[in-house]
């Protein structure tokens, strides 16, 4: 068989299989529904339900936590990878917070800034901002000693020093801590839903059809999910392919 | 803001960790005098002293203990199913290019659904009891330790394999002779994200749906508006976290010192 193909037997094998279990009643129809009905709730929610509505307040959402947060992240993180002694400072204190896994903050976070959208929006930023500061900071301290003895040579302001030899530099590993941040902040996003009040999104759309048991409402959700998270994902590497072309010669 | 050339050298008096620990003590001062003067109501902020005494009175009854103990469990178990599942997709797929062919593509779209969003569709298929937190836990550990186990075997050099050839090895002997012992640091590595993810899905899974574990503290504390309490879970979930990632570092560069000798 060709190689391309194999990877499609499995999929092709267990949608039958699935569609038998679900019609024969081997399965309970209401944990396993039958795939037209779950392509039914699809055009259901496109059509009537507002699912475009939905998918947009998340995106907006993410959106909104993810610039913050990476401009917030890079300006931190440049900070610390540029100077010694705010590294000494505040380094430790970031990286002992940042032990403490991000679903945790959720409470605290409600509790300060309320149950509505800008409790979301901060708890997105702080989960896109840690990877950019990381992937920051190592990326100013990765600058090449020898370029920098040029640039003094040159008498370069500290301004040309950071915009023309530092930031360069740390471009690439500030694209990582990007692409990373993106990921990150998708995931936060239905974890905001989830956790803080209901309203409009894909993360709301799971947890509504969790609470009136509609298997076909939460696998649409899931499908969702991992088809953004999946374009998200491509659209980061192509943009970062892009923008480093001129490093690889 | 000042520009480091050539990493400072060590010339200050004072040794590294002390200045770390300058930002958290004025922070704790600052918190200390806020409490002291009432800026901020205890509803927002408790004082120091409030966490320290909720933490302990959680320590003296005995839920603090409890709860850290069910958590741990929990992620034990699920660390090890996962674990162990992903160990033997990783390697099934690093050695036959045919397994990969047949079932990465599935793999990949189970993987690209964050473990989030498994939980309500899990909640429906098992109810909330404790094979849910047991599957959610496997799914966020197996997939690093697949794809990490995978790359590392991936990795070995080819000609390991010829040398095994020549010792005219078996299939099981070259892979627990030669490729397991060349892709062990790699698949440790694999575990050790596999820790991490497993930690974190804990508290998701203790958050949505759990009556017990230290996500289950946080929930009551936040029910209860006991921010001292909510607090305090949070030190001890940052402090399990961080010890269990520490156990698998050390373990980690061991195993990476043994590879390089």
């Amino acid at each position: 068989m060709r190689r391309s193909l194999r990877g499609a037997v499995l999929p092709v094998m267990a949608l039958p299989a699935w569609e038998f279990a679900s019609h024969s009643g081997l399965v309970d129809p209401r944990i396993l529904p039958p795939l037209e009905l779950v392509a039914r709730t699809a055009f259901d929610q496109v059509v009537h339900e507002g699912l475009l509505r939905n998918l947009g307040a998340s995106l907006l959402r993410d959106i909104a936590g993810f610039s913050l947060g990476s401009l917030i992240g890079i300006l931190i993180g440049t900070s610390l990878g540029l100077s010694p002694l705010a590294d000494r400072i505040f380094m430790p204190s970031f990286n002992g917070l940042r032990q403490i896994a991000i679903l945790a903050w959720i409470p605290l976070i409600s509790i300060w800034f309320g149950v509505g959208e800008a409790a979301k929006v901060v708890f997105i930023m702080a989960a896109a901002l840690i990877p950019v500061v990381l992937n920051t900071y190592e990326g100013m301290r990765s600058a090449s000693g020898q370029l920098v003895e040029v640039a003094r040579t040159l008498t370069f302001t500290r301004w040309q020093l950071v915009t023309r030899l530092y930031l360069p530099s740390a471009l690439p590993s500030i694209a990582t801590g990007v692409h990373l941040a993106l990921i990150y902040a998708w995931v936060a996003s239905i974890g905001a839903e989830y956790f803080m009040t209901i309203g409009p999104g894909i993360g709301g759309l799971i947890i509504a059809g969790r609470e009136r048991f509609q298997m076909d409402l939460v696998i649409l959700g899931i499908l969702i999910l991992g088809v953004v998270g999946f374009l998200i994902n491509r659209g980061a590497s192509m943009i970062e392919t892009r923008l480093l072309r001129w490093q690889k010669k | 803001m000042r520009i480091a050339a050539i990493p400072a050298p060590a010339r200050s008096p004072v040794p590294t960790a002390a200045i770390g620990l300058l930002f958290p003590l004025a922070l704790l001062a600052l918190w200390s005098v806020s409490a002291r003067f009432g800026w901020l109501p205890p509803q927002i902020l408790p004082s120091p002293a409030e966490v320290c005494s909720a933490l302990l009175d959680l320590g003296r009854s005995g839920d603090l203990a409890r709860n850290t103990a069910i958590s741990l469990l929990r992620v034990v178990e699920g660390f090890a199913a996962g674990g162990l599942l992903g160990l033997l997709l990783g390697i099934a797929m690093g050695l036959s290019p045919r397994v990969e062919d047949y079932a990465r593509p599935l793999f990949t779209a189970f993987a690209q659904v964050p473990t989030l969003g498994w939980i309500p569709f899990l909640m429906l298929l098992v109810g909330i009891g404790e094979p849910l937190k047991v599957l959610v836990i496997a799914k966020a550990a197996f997939v690093p330790v697949a794809l990490n186990t995978l790359a590392g075997i991936r990795a070995v050099p080819p000609i390991y394999a010829e040398v095994g050839a020549l010792f005219r090895f078996s299939r099981w002997q070259l892979l627990q002779k030669v490729v397991l012992p060349a892709a062990i640091a790699p698949i440790f590595t694999g575990l050790r994200y596999g820790l991490t993810h497993a930690w974190n899905a804990l508290v998701a899974v203790e958050l949505l749906a759990s009556a017990e574990g230290l996500g289950y503290l946080l929930v009551w504390g936040r029910q209860m508006f006991w921010l001292d309490t909510m607090m305090g879970a949070m030190l001890i979930i940052g402090i399990v976290g961080f010890g269990l990632d520490r156990i698998m570092a050390t373990v980690e560069a061991r195993l990476q010192r043994w590879r390089l000798t």
